[in-house]
């Protein structure tokens, strides 16, 4: 193992400007998953995979303590109704090679696995995209909700020409975001790959005029850091930083599609009214009245005015109420009201005979808990329900489930009076 | 996630998660009987289990103030359909015993409240969220384990109360790719039922006649995963969307919406319960004012 690795560190001495990942493919393999690591040898000297099921709980342990102490102090408020622009920069200095095969198609790539968990976590939220071209910025999409229509129009003509304008782009998008409703957080996240910026006019002033207007913008880089994001991001409220390789960029991006803390004064709280729809029989005939045609298949009935739209979320052509579709704005309950973490149950005799009093088995999965073998049955316990779950089983629940299997197989009226307080 | 890619294997072996709605409170106002109704579904298991010598049930009661496995069949040693001295197969032995512990253990639970008029709902929250938990442990047995799929037999009305929770138990089941079937044999429908199945992929069926319901349940709900593609499966007959108000745990089919963190409130409230946020006093109780600044906007 020794030997190979000084090869690889070998190699890459020889061509590393050239290119960085100058190691076969089947080379790779091994590279990147670093199997032999996930190995141990037991006292026959044999070897074994390594139990990692205590490791992966404390670590989930550790995300989880963070995520409750930060949602203690504060009741959760985040912004959920996003208005966001992405700018990528596509003057020649995008055409560059330092990520692979170039830094406009690793930007495209990345954006559109972004739009799509970005609308994932933000159900509402609305996309634009703009691009620098030429020292001039172009609007390719307008604010919208369909993932697919930003992604075609994003991958439709990949090229890098000319200089480019920070000051042009955010005047565009100021233009833009203006008019959206004051309830919205406006955002602009920019992938900026030239160390430059041509501007026709003053670009402090435009700063100044994004902030009045409170858009919150960001800057990812590709290059080095430059004063004059990092100058916008500061002014704004936004986050700077600079991408190293494409695994970074990556992440950074992704870092942007969790709604951001709200900040009172960015947007104003408001009720709005909505509707939500049912969805009509597959096959059912009905005239719509977004397209104003026969359409035949399933479609949305407005429960105000019973006119047909044929997608979610639109607004009501005929009555203007907006609507949407309510799982979609569901996914998004298990931040309001997350569950208390599970208290880890101290192993072993003293409590084993409470345990098995209330019962032997993990109330979720029916795991057995006096777990023969290796660990002696470590457990946790729900503060509510004092049932007692597997270590899988507090991940899952914590992790994807967002709902305590026990506590909810309990009838208690007190989560209505819970909610009037 | 491991789990999805692993599903490739053995497709047509089913691992069925039977949800079975014991609410005492129901069951007292049906034309059918509860002891009819499980003879169907007994029936029906066995049929499941059957079909493929791998295919395994497990059985959740839905019950009015708990929940709790009653049967898992890959706990009974193999020869499931000899006879076990009291005339009942071994399988429905076991079923029928834990199934009795259970309703009597479940009465004695809900006398302690008082009830209101209406039907009261299951816990269907509940037992959505053990079969999950149950599921997500076979997903981590290893590789070969059979195709899951839930099937919820339920009749009581939807639980309001219990929206938020049923609603997160459906998106976890369609990240796992889990597929809730559902056969309402209730009067009014359920929208959560219909959600479930709309969300995840399965099939919701309300069966005319409940003394039918073993044709139903064999012909629509014990096609496995791998099957449905070939098989003519009854389509939704539209899905009720309504959602159920944090302020009130009232059904509606339109509300108003915090800005800020989404909370549904059937009627307008000067501060949201859920995050705190004061609502800015403009007139904006009808959203037309905004819908015209935002048509000014290229069309969204
Ligand atoms: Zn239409
Ligand atoms: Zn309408
Ligand atoms: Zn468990
Ligand atoms: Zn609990
Ligand atoms: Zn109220
Ligand atoms: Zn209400
Ligand atoms: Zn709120």
């Amino acid at each position: 193992m020794s030997n190979q690795r000084k090869r690889l560190n070998g190699e890459r001495e020889e061509d590393d400007e050239e290119d960085a990942e100058g190691i076969g493919e089947w080379e790779r393999a091994y590279v990147d998953d670093r199997s032999w690591e996930a190995l141990q040898e037991d006292e026959s000297g044999l070897l074994r995979p390594i139990d990692n099921s205590a490791i992966y709980h404390a670590q989930y342990r550790r995300r989880l303590r963070i995520l409750s102490a930060a949602a203690a102090g504060t009741r959760i408020q985040k912004g959920l109704i996003r208005y966001l622009y992405i700018v990528i920069d596509f003057s020649r200095a995008a055409a560059e090679t330092d990520f692979r095969p170039s830094r406009m198609a690793i930007m495209a790539k990345h954006v559109e696995a972004f739009i799509r968990e970005f609308f994932d976590q933000n159900p509402l939220s609305q996309i634009g995209l703009v691009s620098i071209k030429n020292g001039v910025a172009h609007t390719l999409t307008d604010l919208g909700g369909s993932p697919e229509s930003h992604i075609q129009a994003l991958m439709g003509k990949l090229e890098a020409l000319g200089d480019s304008s920070l000051q042009n782009a955010l005047e565009l998008v100021h233009e833009h975001l203006n008019q959206v409703p004051s309830y919205g957080h406006r955002e602009v996240l920019i992938l900026y790959s030239a160390l430059c910026t041509c501007d026709p006019g003053d670009i402090m002033e435009t700063i100044q005029k994004c902030k009045k207007s409170k858009l919150r913008c960001s800057v990812i880089g590709l290059s080095a850091e430059m004063f004059i994001c990092k100058h916008l991001c500061q002014e704004t409220g936004g986050l700077y930083s600079v991408a190293v390789d494409e695994v970074h960029l990556k992440d950074l991006l992704l870092e942007h599609a969790p709604p951001p803390p709200a900040i009172a004064e960015f947007a104003v709280a408001n009720l709005i009214k909505m509707g939500f729809p049912q969805r009509a029989a597959e096959g059912s005939m009905a005239i719509c009245s977004c397209h104003k045609d026969v359409k035949i298949g399933a479609g949305y009935t407005c429960p105000r005015c019973k006119a047909r739209v044929c997608e979610l979320p639109t607004e009501c052509t005929i009555c203007g109420l907006t609507l949407v579709s309510s799982p979609h704005l569901a996914r998004s309950y298990h931040h309001l009201f997350p569950i208390a973490p599970f208290d880890e149950v101290p192993t072993l005799s003293s409590l084993n005979d409470s345990r098995r009093k209330l019962g032997k088995c993990c109330f979720g999965c029916q795991q057995s808990l006096l777990g023969a073998g290796n660990k002696q049955g470590a457990c946790v316990t729900c503060r509510n329900c004092k049932h007692y779950f597997c270590l899988d089983c507090d991940i899952y629940i914590h992790e994807s489930l967002h709902n305590c299997p026990g506590c909810e197989s309990i009838r208690r009226p007190k989560s209505v009076s819970l909610m009037e307080e | 996630m491991a789990s999805v890619a692993s599903k490739l294997y053995s497709d047509d072996v089913s691992l069925l998660v039977l949800l079975l709605d014991t609410n005492p409170f129901f069951w007292s106002t049906t034309s059918i009987k509860f002891s009819q109704f499980l003879s169907h579904v007994l029936a029906f298991l066995n049929a499941v289990l059957g079909l493929n010598q791998l295919n395994q049930v497990v059985v959740i009661a839905t019950g009015y103030s708990s929940c709790d496995y009653i049967y898992d069949s890959s706990l009974t040693p193999n020869g499931n359909f000899e006879s076990s001295g009291s005339g009942m197969p071994a399988l429905f032995g076991s079923l029928l015993e834990k199934l009795e512990d259970f309703a009597a253990k479940d009465e004695e639970l809900s006398k302690e409240e008082e009830h209101e008029d209406r039907i009261a709902s299951s816990l269907l929250s509940g037992s959505l969220s053990m079969a999950l938990c149950y599921i997500q442990r076979v997903f981590r047995s290893g590789h070969l384990h059979p195709q899951p799929r839930i099937l919820c037999l339920q009749g009581s009305p939807d639980g309001p109360e219990q929206y938020v929770a049923v609603m997160n138990s459906i998106f976890s089941a369609q990240r796992l790719m889990v597929p809730i079937d559902s056969c309402y044999i209730g009067t009014q429908n359920s929208a959560f039922l219909q959600q479930a199945s709309y969300i995840t992929g399965g099939v919701h069926h309300t069966p005319k006649q409940l003394d039918g319901l073993f044709q139903y349940l064999t012909t629509i709900f014990a096609t496995d995963l791998h099957s449905r593609g070939f098989v003519q499966l009854p389509k939704p007959v539209g899905v009720d969307f309504r959602a159920s108000c944090f302020c009130h745990k009232k059904t509606i089919d339109m509300g108003y919406i915090c800005s800020v963190c989404l909370s549904i409130f059937c009627e307008h409230h000067k501060k949201c319960s859920t995050c705190g946020s004061v609502f800015g006093q403009s007139k904006l109780d009808d959203v037309s004012s905004v819908s015209n600044k935002k048509r000014k906007a290229p069309d969204t």
